[in-house]
């Protein structure tokens, strides 16, 4: 049943080697990471010399209020937090639609759409930065959530559309044959029938629209100069060297900015992974 | 039944949202980038026509030459280090080793960061300073070895591509790592009467497996690399000396910084092309099969 280097046939010095190799890379994935959770308690003495790479000796938790009351990262965190969710929101409902509509309904130009929105996926949108720059100006939408909310949720419906593609054509056709025997509207089948069964499709792509709407930086920082619209990418940009003598606050600041993605993935990496899993798996 | 997923109303509520949104902020954004790229424009007032000039300018700008070899540098060694590596993690991880899941849950971690919080992470680290690379240096007795990192032209482009491997080796493992254990078991079980095992079998029947997912794996590479953009602001944004600039950090200052709104957006076409090209070139390129089991 062992596949490559077989724990059947391997011999335990390489096993031993492979395991030792894998912790160390592990170790390098993560220690930057724990570095700065250090660094974010750290006074300046011990960032600047005393203390570079271990434990802080006295541990600053003012960091965390002085970045969070005197330098906007509340404000900074709840941009971000509301304007990931309104993309998520959004997105979903539109995926879920275009993509329900592109693969089960039967329309001559569907072929040709779905094309459309697959070259979403290889075009880059830096084309795409000084002409909505531009629109939303004319527009009044420059400066405001809405700027991003708008770019975040177009960008995001290509992938959304692959991944759920993909799962609607797993389903059997005999379910809307029966759910129109039995007298439901197309709204009624797709709402109730169809997309209880591809919920976890779903969440794998409400996901990934966060993460993308939460880490975003190009538009977020062309597109918002307001410290109260300004989201947490752009803010602790703005952050360093500004108004901080203290490193530890800015440390804190990142921290901040990393730990909601953290927690979210920690809680559902299984959901995450096996998703990726199952949409890998053919048949 | 073809009238009921026929329903044309029904269609358009579905898929008309999705498409007037995107179509019309991608492809319409793109047909007034190409128009822009025509004008000498500083965004006040009227442009003035001049045609295909601002390509011609760029193509013989000096700096965006060299901007265009880093991020083809920038795609190649990344490519060729993190692939190769990614690919052995993931051979590793599928081989039946203790604690597979936890080695890859930590080391898809990075790859769900905002690249801000990694950028400002590796600045840190790479502080001549207080960064931690120097004060590992010198703890391990190498003093010699110790760098202004960023600060230094040999070397910035470098870190940047040990940053970038560190944040998304994690997800080309983990898609790799899907493609292996999609493999069916009994595969492995008649190689195995065959006399293939241990680093054989992943040569001969797994790799040659899971070749359309390396070849996805390396066109997100390169055009990724070609695309970068937020992890180069963060760092250097472009410096020491240009010697980090890419197409994407020269559009960004061309527009927003010396206000040419013109000359950034024949950048941006630039960019679009090279990326579309590139990714139709090694999709025929690379030729492969898709493997049904």
């Amino acid at each position: 049943m062992k596949k490559i280097f077989s724990r059947r046939t391997g011999n335990p010095f390489i096993r031993f080697i492979l395991m030792m190799f894998l912790i160390f890379f592990a170790l390098f994935q993560i220690y930057p990471l724990i570095w700065l959770v250090f660094f974010s308690f750290k006074s300046n003495e011990e960032i600047f010399g005393g203390n570079i790479l271990g434990p802080p000796k006295i541990w600053k938790i003012e960091n965390y209020r002085n970045a969070l009351m005197g330098g906007d990262v509340l404000t900074y965190l709840l941009n971000s937090i509301w304007i990931s969710m309104a993309v998520i929101f959004l997105s979903t409902i539109l995926i879920a639609m275009a993509a329900y509509a592109i693969s089960r309904m039967k329309w001559k130009l569907s072929g040709v759409v779905y094309w459309i929105f697959m070259a979403g996926l290889t075009i880059p949108i830096h084309a795409t930065l000084l002409p909505l720059f531009i629109l939303f100006k004319t527009m009044g939408v420059l400066n405001t959530p809405l700027s991003l909310i708008i770019p975040y949720t177009a960008f995001a419906l290509p992938f959304g559309i692959m991944v759920l593609r993909n799962h609607y054509e797993t389903i059997p056709r005999e379910m809307e044959e029966a759910a129109c025997i039995d007298g439901c509207s197309i709204y009624q089948t797709f709402f109730h029938i169809i997309l209880p069964l591809v919920r976890p499709a779903l969440a794998t792509i409400a996901i990934f629209s966060f993460l993308s709407s939460w880490n975003e930086l190009m538009f977020a920082m062309t597109f918002i100069s307001d410290t109260k619209y300004k989201t947490l990418t752009v803010g602790l940009q703005s952050l360093t060297g500004m108004y901080y003598t203290e490193w530890g606050p800015v440390g804190a600041g990142m921290v901040v900015a990393a730990l909601p993605v953290l927690i979210i993935y920690v809680l559902l990496s299984k959901q995450v992974q096996n998703a990726m899993l199952a949409g890998a798996t053919k048949g | 039944m073809n009238r009921f997923m026929g329903n044309k109303k029904a269609i358009a509520v579905f898929i008309l949202p999705s498409l007037f949104l995107f179509g019309g902020l991608l492809l319409v954004s793109i047909g007034f980038s190409v128009y822009y790229s025509t004008l000498e424009w500083s965004g006040i007032g009227e442009g003035t026509f001049i045609g295909a000039q601002n390509y011609f300018e760029m193509l013989q700008d000096v700096i965006f030459q060299k901007s265009v070899k880093n991020s083809m540098l920038l795609a190649v060694l990344t490519l060729l280090l993190q692939l190769p590596f990614a690919l052995f993690l993931a051979l590793i991880l599928t081989s039946g080793i203790k604690g597979e899941g936890i080695f890859r849950t930590i080391y898809f971690i990075p790859v769900t960061l905002s690249t801000v919080v990694v950028g400002q992470l590796w600045m840190k680290i790479y502080n001549p300073n207080y960064g931690v690379l120097n004060s590992f240096l010198q703890s391990a007795g190498l003093e010699s070895l110790t760098h202004n990192w960023l600060g230094d032209v040999d070397t910035a482009l470098y870190c940047v591509i040990a940053a970038n491997i560190w944040q998304y080796i994690g997800y080309h493992m983990l898609l790799l790592y899907a493609a292996i254990k999609s493999i069916p078991q009994d595969i492995y079980e008649s190689a195995q009467i065959d006399g293939a095992t241990g680093v054989k079998a992943a040569m001969r029947i797994t790799i040659p497996l899971i070749l359309p997912t390396l070849k996805t794996c390396a066109i997100f590479v390169i055009t990724g690399c070609l695309k970068a953009f937020d992890l180069i602001y963060v760092l250097t944004n472009g410096g020491p000396v240009n010697a980090t600039e890419v197409p994407s950090s020269m559009m960004f200052n061309s527009i927003f910084v010396i206000n040419r709104y013109g000359y950034g957006s024949a950048m941006a076409i630039f960019i679009v092309a090279e990326c579309v090209i590139i990714a139709f070139a090694l999709q025929k390129m690379i030729r492969t099969r898709q493997v049904e089991y």
